[in-house]
């Protein structure tokens, strides 16, 4: 293998033994059978330590202003509290930016910044009494003007940072030239990731001042970093460990470190056990979301809807914080192209600070956004121009001599015309488009619409830095392995997939792999789980640790049986020597008296990439994933509402290493995105209070929002790049697919409408927006 | 009042277990929780909202065996439970053999990060034990799992695992004659105090008993499902000392379906009422699978949308159109209320301190009727109706003799459209032509709200277009070309 150093010896496609059992099968999630007994603990369900505090947050009434007053004598006289700490009780920093922009205080000080910002947190024999105490304090914060929404940001040149835009060619030039264009604004909406499990910490203090703690966080490592910097304790002073979250979605890599930083920060006040599992609402108003955009758009193009300029700028709201922005909005920049090839082309990304919750990751990572953009401005150009949005994007998808994107990568695995040809057919696209027309013509009511959306998303941390995991495994003297890694499970069955490459490459059955908790004890300086990588970095990472033990064990079989390497093969969870079998666990066992090492670390990091920021060129991205999804729908012009009808989905996993587990992302992935563009809508009112802090009022899907008719297809690949047994990641990608859903309300509404009139279709289109644009057609009609 | 209990009694595990030393406000999911450590069941928004916490609620059924229940333990009060079985995720599979439905899921891959699974277990446990002579489809599933978010596996594969369980018959050791036995034990049929004259949760068994109970605590919280109050406990953090819960007086939950009325009793649940009510007219059905979810419905009643005076609920403006009257009782004084004089004012209700909500009388539409209900939402299932309108059109030869038309969402209280009901008069429903003006009276009727939920715009927008609707049905239009969900010809309204 050509990639990293420690790879070497391992083939990419096949193992030593020759066959591949546990991968490419599906193997039941580890942990199913527990998930439903109710015998899977999270946080808040493991055995609390005798004499443990819960926790409750007293937050800012208001979206600015300096703290002028902070009267916490009742809550400190409230019944069963035990401690009240404010920013002042802080030992080491109050910072916990995980980006080191010392904008992100982990108790608002002299001044608050978002409303719902903690400001001081009251420990409690109960969380009840916790909860009840914090509601008795006077904050008092004076008068300031909140800027709430991009606009106002924008005028009051408020920004997390500079901005930052990938450009090829001369856009400018190139829209005054082109032979038609057109410009618009187009609102896309943020989305609350609503993970099940909201976020928990137990925090346990250890001997030494030395702290301990449980957490539910994509991201164990920045956990135990922000603890040990708030605490003012090296790193090495702090274990976090998560077995597994109840969702994370990219609102657990962050933003997991506040809940823990505060748990930490009361075990050292009180001496005692603490614990804090936030309120589902005070989870939803303090937890950042992904990031709500305005996106302005210009584009040129030809009379056959050949796009020859596009020029799109992102007013991106970040909240208060700088948090993950830059990179998620970097994100937005790579992903404007989506699986086009446009020679003029600008995707410009404004990061405004506003006076609103910190904005985060959420599974895409700003690509949605980007990618929502273009779509966007693919169907109003199709509609403007009576051509067949299909035929449309076909024609200006990346392909031979126009392969390369905006930030000069080569797009050399472009599989984004086969699989989209391939959802054409397989969802019947031609003769329903047609039997779309005919229902149309005859319904004023129920108008129906159609899309087929294309994805290509880009895989790797475009920090690459963060490109990199470790794994440790241990083979005890009864042939049993226990299994630890860096990456972290959400769900994703990230545990399962490593165990399943690490069984295979013992030639062992996957259930003599022991799955563990995540802990920074063990592996080190990790990254997230987080980009879709969870698995190409820690499963690799695994494999090679694996790997190196069963060459100890193979260097011992053949000195002890008189063999060579050659001739050794682990399999049926025994070693074959030449003819003569040993039981896998009998090998072990002499090994352990051969005083032979059973136990490895491993360590990856992705091959090739490289990314300069500062010219806007380079190779970000290991590779692609593609995929493509044909959406039907049905609205209703009186009311606005939806039915999505039928989805068909064709998406990229290279060669599935569980495709039962893939599947179960894609159909996941898909739901949430259709989510985030129809009737997930975040409400602020105007004095920056979240309106839709609770699921009563934030509508994520529901089942009868899945499509009866959902039909989900892998297509038949493999990763051209050497990633594990070529498969590719799946985390992200098919989040995207879900454009196709907005793509076709727009089909629908573009159907009431002549081609000089644009579509005002807003995300989420929700109902009102719906309506809002069918309204609006009805009114241009000229 | 003559308390003779002062301790619940539930059945867990087959055995009965007294309870005494409970808070009027503990809920079922803080005693799972924190006393049983019975930690299988989640807390995932403490609202009922997401279903995490779902355990299943056994009693006796209307015929022999055991009637399961799916209900939010985040949001029901610990006393609620008197009486009943309490069945949790952990205790679902027997002799370490997981049950079908766990054992189904299983197979299908229906669990990511699991934690909502332990709901939707419990929400299909209910569902498992429910006839269904015909067998299920996709949509009775849908509606058995509306009230249980999950996020990560797109329910596709919970469905298809649901339908596979639920394919099979019903063998799983639940609600056998043991159960009955167990519960016949735990159920004293007597009434419960608990507490003492400043702190007490009270379930009484008779209307009198209740009547006298509140006049002495005109200040008690009254109890029916605690689907709003329980949300005052966990969101609100009101403080509650007195509660009286109302769901154990047979006098209040019953339903007397007279061949021209139906008079509901207000601590009917949803369940209890759902064959009565939705016989009135498939659009109520509708509404009422729409209106929250099977756990919300298990435990809520008609009584408290109505008490509650909420300007969104789903129920009065569909009983206002339809001529509802309530009964209100005040110690032994009776008095009788056209339902939309109830309404004064947004939070404001023609209710007396101590007296209370005893039934509600509603009179069956005739042959003459025209009847439509419609709720827009943003999310169809579960969820707080933007708009809720309610049509009811005296028809004689296509001319609309007279209208009752009530919205929700559209004021301060659910509120009938009286001019846009006189536009109507006389209106022919063979021409369209003729009914701008009614839709344009609207206007004149509301002035609605903008929030979270909706526009003031829309709101009112919708508001026409719902009455267009109505009209353009009732003149004789198939409701597939006029409606997205449940459509009048499908009318086979599922389940509860
Ligand atoms: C998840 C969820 C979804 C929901 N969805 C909907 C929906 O779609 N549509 C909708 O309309 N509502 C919805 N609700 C609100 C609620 O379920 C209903 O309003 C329900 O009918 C309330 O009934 P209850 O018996 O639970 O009332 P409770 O919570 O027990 O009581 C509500 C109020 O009425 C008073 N009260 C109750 N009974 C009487 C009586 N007999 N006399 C006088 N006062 C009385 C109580 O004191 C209290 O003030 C939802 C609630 C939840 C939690
Ligand atoms: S499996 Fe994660 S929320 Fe359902």
């Amino acid at each position: 293998m050509s990639g990293s150093p420690e790879t070497g010896t391992l083939d990419p496609q096949v193992n030593t033994t020759g066959e591949l059992r546990s991968v490419r099968t599906s193997v039941r999630h580890d942990s199913a059978a527990k998930h439903v007994s109710g015998a899977a603990l999270y946080v808040d369900d493991v055995g609390e330590p005798a004499g443990t505090l819960q926790i409750a947050i007293g937050a800012s009434p208001a979206a600015k202003g300096p703290i002028v007053g902070l009267d916490l004598d009742a809550v400190r006289t409230a019944p069963g509290v035990v401690a009240v700490v404010t920013a002042a009780d802080i030992p080491g920093h109050n910072e916990i930016s995980p980006v080191g922009a010392g904008d992100d205080p982990l108790l608002a000080d002299t001044k608050v910044l978002f409303h719902g910002q903690p400001v001081f947190i009251v420990a409690a024999e109960t969380r009840e009494a916790a909860r009840r105490a914090a509601l008795l304090a006077t904050i008092r914060i004076g008068e300031a003007e909140p800027l709430l929404t991009v606009e106002a940001a924008e005028a009051a040149d408020s920004l997390i940072s500079p901005d930052f835009n990938i450009v090829r060619g001369d856009p400018g030039k190139a829209l005054e030239t082109a032979a038609n264009r057109m410009s618009g604004n187009f609102p896309i909406g943020g989305q609350e990731h609503f993970y099940l499990e909201g976020q928990a910490a137990l925090a346990i203090p250890q001997e030494d001042g030395d702290m301990f703690v449980l957490t539910s966080t994509q991201h164990p490592s920045e956990v135990q970093k922000v603890v040990a910097e708030v605490l003012g304790l090296p790193i090495n002073a702090v274990v976090s460990e998560v077995r597994r979250m109840g969702g994370g979605f990219g609102g657990k890599e962050s933003q997991a470190c506040q809940w823990a930083g505060l748990a930490a920060l009361a075990a050292r006040v009180t001496g005692r056990p603490c614990k804090l599992r936030l309120d589902r609402d005070d989870d939803m108003v303090m937890t950042g979301k992904r990031h709500d955009m305005l996106a302005r758009w210009q584009v040129g193009y030809d009379d056959d809807g050949m796009l020859e300029a596009a020029d799109i700028t992102f007013l991106a709201k970040c909240g208060f914080s700088t948090d993950l922005s830059n990179s998620v909005i970097d994100r937005t920049a790579f992903h404007t192209d989506n699986a086009y090839f446009v020679p003029h082309i600008a995707a410009r990304t404004k990061r405004m600070r506003t006076n609103t919750v910190s904005n985060t990751a959420f599974r895409g990572f700003g690509g949605p956004q980007g990618m929502l953009a273009i779509e966007h401005v693919m169907d109003q150009v199709a509609h403007r121009l009576r051509i067949d949005p299909f035929d449309l994007r076909m024609r200006n998808l990346y392909g031979p001599d126009r392969d390369v994107t905006p930030y000069g990568m080569t797009v050399f695995d472009n599989i984004a015309p086969e699989v989209m040809e391939k959802t054409e057919a397989l969802s019947g696209y031609r003769a329903r488009r047609r039997e779309i027309a005919e229902h149309n013509a005859e319904n004023p009511f129920l108008r129906k619409g159609l899309a087929i959306t294309p994805v290509k998303f880009g895989i790797s941390f475009t920090a690459t830095h963060l490109n990199q995991a470790g794994a440790l495994v241990h083979v005890y003297t009864d042939g049993s392995v226990h299994l630890n890694h860096g990456g972290t499970e959400m769900g994703q069955g990230l545990f399962t997939k490593v165990a399943q490459v690490v069984a295979d490459e013992f030639g062992i059955d996957l259930d003599k792999v022991k799955i563990t908790a995540t802990t920074t004890a063990k592996v080190p300086n990790t990254s997230p789980t987080a980009a879709s990588s969870g698995t190409d970095l820690n499963a690799m990472a695994a494999r090679i640790a694996a790997a190196r033990i069963r060459e100890r064990l193979t260097d011992f079989a053949a000195e002890t049986y008189d063999s060579v390497a050659a001739d050794i093969r682990f399999r049926d969870n025994q070693v074959f020597v030449g003819n003569r079998a040993v039981g896998f666990a009998d090998l072990v066992r002499q090994a352990y008296m051969a005083r032979i090492s059973l136990s490895s670390t491993g360590f990856y990091r992705t091959p090739k990439i490289h990314w300069d920021r500062e010219k806007g060129q380079g190779r970000p991205f290991f590779y692609f994933a593609y995929g493509a999804s044909c959406s039907e729908v049905t609205i209703d012009t009186l009311t606005g509402e939806l039915r999505v009808d039928r989805v068909d989905i064709v998406h990229d996993v290279g060669k599935s290493l569980n495709p039962a587990i893939d599947i179960g992302q894609i159909e996941g992935g898909f739901v949430q995105g259709m989510g985030w563009l129809t009737t997930e809508e975040l409400v602020w009112d105007a004095g920056g209070r979240l309106r839709t802090h609770a699921p009563s009022t934030y509508k994520i899907p529901t089942s009868s929002d899945v499509p009866a008719e959902f039909n989900v297809h892998l297509h038949d690949g493999i990763n051209r790049e050497e990633a594990i047994y070529g498969s590719k990641a799946v985390g992200e990608p098919p989040l995207m697919l879900a454009i196709s859903v907005h793509s076709a309300i727009f089909d629908a509404i573009a159907g009431l409408a002549p081609p000089v009139v644009a579509i005002p279709l807003d995300a989420p289109a929700t109902p009102e927006a719906i309506l809002r644009a069918v309204t609006a057609v009805r009114e241009a009609r000229p | 009042m003559q308390a003779e209990r002062h301790a619940i009694h539930i059945v867990r595990r087959g055995k009965v277990v007294e309870i005494s030393d409970f808070a009027p406000t503990e809920t079922l999911l803080d005693y799972l929780r924190l006393r049983e450590r019975a930690i299988g069941t989640k807390e995932g928004c403490a609202e009922g909202d997401c279903g995490a916490c779902t355990v299943a609620l056994g009693r006796p059924g209307e015929g022999e065996g055991t009637e399961y229940r799916p209900v939010n333990a985040c949001i029901h009060l610990l006393g609620m439970a008197d009486g009943a079985e309490v069945i949790t995720v952990e205790d679902m599979a027997r002799d370490g053999e997981l049950h079908p439905i766990q054992q189904s899921m299983v197979e299908h891959h229906a669990s990511q990060c699991g934690f909502c699974t332990p709901g939707f277990v419990m929400a299909l446990f209910a569902l498992y034990h429910r006839e269904a002579p015909d067998g299920l489809d996709r949509t009775q599933v849908n509606d058995a799992i509306a009230g249980n978010l999950c996020r990560c596996t797109g329910y596709k594969p919970i469905v298809a695992a649901a339908l596979d369980a639920c394919a099979d018959p019903v063998f799983d050791g639940f609600g056998t004659d043991e159960t009955i036995m167990a519960l016949k034990e735990a159920d004293k049929g007597k009434t419960l105090f608990v507490g003492d004259e400043n702190r007490f949760f009270a379930a009484p068994v008779s209307i009198d008993e209740l009547a006298a109970l509140y006049v002495l605590h005109p200040d008690a919280t009254l109890v029916a499902g605690a689907t709003d109050v329980g949300l005052w406990i966990t969101k609100q953090m009101r403080p509650i000392d007195r509660v009286i819960h109302l769901g154990r007086i047979r006098e209040m939950t019953a339903i007397e379906d007279n061949p021209d009325s139906l008079v509901i009793g207000a601590a009917a649940t949803y369940a209890d009422a759902w064959d009565a009510l939705s016989k009135l007219d498939p659009d109520i059905a509708e509404v009422l699978r729409r209106l929250g979810s099977p756990q919300v419905r298990a435990v809520g009643t008609v009584g408290g949308n109505i008490a509650n005076g909420s300007p969104i609920g789903d129920t009065p403006p569909l009983l206002i159109a339809l001529g509802a009257e309530t009964m209100l009782r005040h110690g032994g004084d009776i008095r009788v209320l056209a339902l939309e004089d109830f309404y004064l004012d947004y939070g404001k209700q023609d209710r007396q301190p101590g007296e209370f909500v005893e039934s509600f009388r509603v009179e069956k539409p005739g042959p003459n009727t025209a009847f439509r209900a419609y709720k827009i939402s943003k999310r169809f299932d579960q969820d707080i109706s933007a708009v809720l309108a309610a049509f009811a059109l005296d028809i004689h030869q296509g001319i609309i003799r007279s209208a009752k038309i009530a919205f929700g969402g559209m004021a301060g209280i659910p509120k009938r459209a009286r001019y846009a009901e006189k536009a109507l008069k006389d209106i022919s429903l063979n021409d369209p032509s003729g009914w701008q003006p009614a839709i344009d009276a609207l206007a004149r009727d509301f002035a609605p709200m903008d929030d979270h939920r909706a526009s003031a715009a829309y709101r009112s927008q919708v508001a026409g277009g719902l009455l267009k609707k109505a009209l353009t049905e009732i003149a004789g239009e198939d409701t597939m070309a006029t409606r997205l969900t449940g459509t009048r010809e499908a009318a086979d309204v599922g389940l509860t």
